[in-house]
């Protein structure tokens, strides 16, 4: 399996500890995410962000948190058959993890590109397919891992804090 | 800044939303956009979104990236599980017969004219 990091230098081992912190979550969410389902892909993250707004969270990061969240769904829902979203939530922070079943990005880094996209036609007709819900998952994200290889399910995480 | 009110004046728009309070939106600006991901990473909160995708998707990414208003152009009319899912997400839903050109020039217009 490839791996793709993108953390700030400098906050790489600290940060990397936090994607191994599953059992300490104060909050643990799941929602599945069936393939082309694009009526109800966005629930899961819909239904996060309704719960941190509950909680207080700021409403830049609130921000932050929906638009990663939902592309991540999307990608999900748009370019795998069907996968899962679990969210961790923390005192200081959220920890997603969205695991498909594959089939896979053959080349993260190219995949990364903004423009860059394999969208089908149906996946185009909801108007996705512009490449760069990578990127902005990217931009939006304190800290995002991605580990793939093609013919294998995908695994794509992110952490973003509150403060 | 100007009124959502008075820019739906000037466009005939038509409120898909009348559920929502729309005297409390006010604009400084918009984004025109077809393309979700581009609107996710691009568009700021106070914008009104001109498009003309109408499906569910477009209130969920309105909501996710905090933007208050859909201005649907040419005369697009949305289904009533786009209008409900609107209203339940306090995303006020507007309709114009303006083509996009239109509807950004005279929001323009009323910002910087
Ligand atoms: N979970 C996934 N499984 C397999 N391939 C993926 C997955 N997520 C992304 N990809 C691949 O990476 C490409 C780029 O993804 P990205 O989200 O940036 O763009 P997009 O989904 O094609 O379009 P947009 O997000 O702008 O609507 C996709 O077109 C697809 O080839
Ligand atoms: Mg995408």
């Amino acid at each position: 399996m490839a791996d793709y990091w993108n953390i700030a230098p400098g906050m790489e081992s600290a940060l990397k500890e936090c994607f191994t912190r599953d059992v300490e979550a104060d909050v643990t969410l799941e929602f599945s995410i069936p393939e082309k389902d694009f009526n109800n892909a966005g629930k899961g993250s819909s239904e996060v962000k309704n719960l941190l707004k509950r909680l207080g969270v700021d409403s830049e990061v609130l921000r932050r948190i929906a638009v990663a969240s939902y592309e991540a769904e999307i990608n999900v829902a748009a370019h795998s058959i069907g996968g899962k979203m679990t969210s961790l939530i923390y005192d200081d922070r959220i920890h997603i993890k969205f695991e498909d079943k594959g089939p896979g990005i053959a080349d993260i880094k190219q995949a990364m590109v903004p423009g860059f996209s394999t969208a089908d036609d149906l996946v185009r007709e909801f108007g996705f397919g512009a490449g760069l819900g990578l990127p902005n998952i990217e931009k939006n994200s304190d800290a995002l891992h991605i580990s793939s290889e093609a013919g294998h399910p995908t695994l794509v995480e992110f952490l973003i804090f509150f403060t | 800044m100007i009124k959502l009110t008075d820019y739906m004046k000037a466009i005939s728009g038509v409120n898909y939303t009348p559920a929502l309070d729309l005297g409390s939106i006010e604009l400084d600006g918009a984004y025109v956009c077809d393309m979700l991901s581009d609107v996710m990473g691009a568009a700021k909160p106070k914008q009104a979104w001109i498009t003309i995708m109408k499906h569910l998707n477009v209130i969920a990414v309105a909501s996710m990236t905090g933007i208050p208003v859909i201005v649907l152009s040419k005369g697009n009319v949305p289904e009533a599980g786009v209008v409900d899912k609107a209203t339940e997400e306090g995303i006020a839903l507007v309709s114009s017969p303006l083509a996009t050109y239109d509807l950004a020039g005279i929001l323009y217009q009323m910002l910087k004219g």
